[in-house]
């Protein structure tokens, strides 16, 4: 393993040190517990965006931390959900008096941890919500696994409900709009290669030269399907396809109930994507892969999305949520409509994402 | 009957026990899951120990509490809320109390094991620590009807949970990380149904070694 690290066990902790002193203008580091939040939080009145998750995947989502996106941060160990009591000193430290909006990808143990920490803070007092990404299409069904992994329409939904935010959209049509974004937006990846974890030292996985991996998580994990190599022509249709083909999806989610403090299920279900509809479309780098084949990618995007009468409005291309060093891509279509626009639209001033200031 | 000395050496044997499998625990989890469950669990059971002795003389609801939150915070994963949650609600179940009959211990353990079904919703035969723990349950409750003594009781329901850890070998996981493999998880013990009867197996062989 060639890796620009100092210890295994600082690869966190020097990261976050690095963004403190990089960016004292936009954003502020709390060491134990771990979080990166917004230089002037609390914003009074504002209802408080925190996410968070495994290391390994910056710029998400200390990166997006600043005016028009998240004002916490919470981040594991690499590729480890962080603790509830992380998630939990975050909500004291930026809550604006207008609640706590937790956007939370759907892995077992971030879901686990930060219904935790949503109770912790409900008991301080502090009125909080917990919404679902969960847009992999690579994963097909619900009832029999843990459901959808939440890629690329995090980051997404973090600018759009980020902007609403500072809107001051209030906590319930704040998560309303989350909700729908979510819903809105689907994705899948591939893999040319490997990411190496450094606790681990060695390739996740092993991928023969000629081979690419279609449907990975972010972690390493395994994809739906090992293939020759192909075109990036060739690539770009399968994945195209792995969204627009896409039926309904249909999953129980859990949210917290502010009135009676308890958690209750709701079954959800969205729509496949049609002809008519107008995108946003995301092509993101898992790390190794330079931007210059993303826009080899898009280009070929463009022309499926014009053919199976798709607009897209907005694009966004490069590395946003990544994979350590994998190199590989994914591709990410979010239906639209005018209140998602204007968020997207609306300033944002982050290390990771900036425009509009 | 228990004392609350005897609960707190189970944590402290616990520990010891989890270092030791540290490494059985990390592989099990390496082929259906990400390769951290021992590693995960040995640091959260070594702050344990550093809590412990500011806590000892206090009474078993608040150790086990105690136990409860530490984990919370410092094991993360899927494993951290559920056994962290564990630990909470028995020790909510057993406030202030300095010993425990065998009514309580039942409470304890099941108490705990409400608070892992509210948080993970399992169901049986989804390949978790619930396949070892519901069966556990089960068979303390029969031999205390039974009336069976504390070790005789806590015996069956050790062998329960060694045959629901063994059974979750065949079936095809259906919650955590292990879900997205289908049928590849199946031949597999599961990682979090092993430390669980661990759990219970190290509680009755602290107390038969009183």
């Amino acid at each position: 393993m060639k890796k620009l690290i100092n210890a295994i066990d600082d690869v966190v902790k020097e990261q976050l040190e690095g963004m403190a002193v990089a960016h004292p203008d936009l954003i502020k580091v709390h060491f134990e517990p771990n979080f990166v939040y917004r230089a002037d939080a609390p914003v009074s009145g504002k209802v408080a965006v925190i996410s968070g998750g495994g290391s390994g995947h910056e710029p998400m989502h200390g990166g997006f931390v600043g005016m028009g996106m998240l004002d916490a941060a919470c981040p594991g160990e690499v590729f480890t959900s962080p603790t509830p009591d992380q998630m939990y000193e975050a909500a004291k430290m930026v809550d604006g008096g207008a609640g706590v909006l937790y956007l939370v990808k759907n892995y077992t143990g971030d879901v686990l941890n930060f219904e935790t920490a949503a109770e912790l803070a409900f008991a301080e007092g502090v009125k909080v919500q917990s919404i679902l990404i969960d847009d992999d299409t690579a994963v097909k069904d619900s009832l029999y696994t843990a459901g959808r992994r939440g890629v690329g329409t995090t980051v997404l939904v973090e600018k759009i409900v980020g902007g609403a935010a500072e809107a001051k959209y209030p906590l319930d049509k704040l998560s309303d709009l989350a909700r729908k974004a979510n819903m809105y937006g689907r994705s899948i990846g591939i893999a040319l290669t490997s990411c190496t974890v450094p606790a681990a030292g060695k390739p996740t996985f092993d991928l023969g030269p000629n081979e690419f991996e279609f449907g990975i998580g972010i972690h390493g994990e395994p994809g739906r399907e090992r293939f020759d190599m192909k075109t990036a022509d060739e690539i770009t249709e399968m994945m195209a396809a792995a969204i627009i083909d896409d039926g309904p999806y249909t999953r129980t989610v859990r949210e917290w109930d502010n009135d009676s403090g308890e958690w209750v299920e709701k079954k959800l279900t969205d729509d496949p994507l049609k002809s008519g509809d107008e995108v946003i479309a995301f092509v993101n780098s898992m790390g190794g892969t330079p931007v210059s084949e993303l826009y080899a990618i898009y280009r070929k995007l463009a022309e499926i999305c014009k053919g199976k009468g798709l607009k897209i409005v907005r694009n966004l291309i490069g590395p946003y949520i990544t994979s350590l060093d994998m190199a590989g891509c994914s591709i990410t279509l979010m239906k639209t409509d005018a209140e998602i626009l204007k968020f997207w639209d609306a300033p944002v001033k982050t290390p990771g994402l900036r425009w509009g200031v | 009957m228990v004392t609350r000395d005897q609960i707190v050496q189970w944590l402290n044997n616990l520990a010891e026990v989890l270092a030791e499998n540290k490494e059985y625990l990390t592989d099990l989890d390496s082929a259906i899951g990400d390769a951290d469950h021992g590693i995960n669990m040995n640091r959260g059971f070594k702050k344990v120990i550093e809590k412990l002795p500011s806590v000892a003389d206090t009474d078993i609801g608040n150790i086990l509490k105690t136990t409860g939150m530490t984990l919370i915070s410092s094991v993360g994963g899927a494993s951290g809320p559920l056994y962290g949650t564990f630990f909470m609600r028995s020790g909510m179940a057993l406030q202030a109390k300095q010993e425990l009959d065998d009514g309580d211990l039942y409470q304890m353990l099941e108490s705990g094991v409400e608070g892992i079904v509210q948080r993970g919703r399992p169901v049986l035969g989804d390949k978790t620590m619930f396949d070892a723990w519901s069966p556990a349950l089960e068979a303390l409750k029969a031999a205390t009807a039974n009336g069976d003594n504390t070790i005789t009781a806590l015996e069956k329901s050790v062998m329960a949970a060694e045959q629901g850890m063994k059974d979750t070998i065949p079936m095809q996981a259906r919650k955590g990380r292990a879900s997205y493999l289908g049928e590849r998880s199946i031949g597999h013990q599961d990682p979090g149904a092993t430390s669980s009867y661990l759990m219970l197996k190290t509680l009755l062989e602290t107390l038969q070694a009183e």
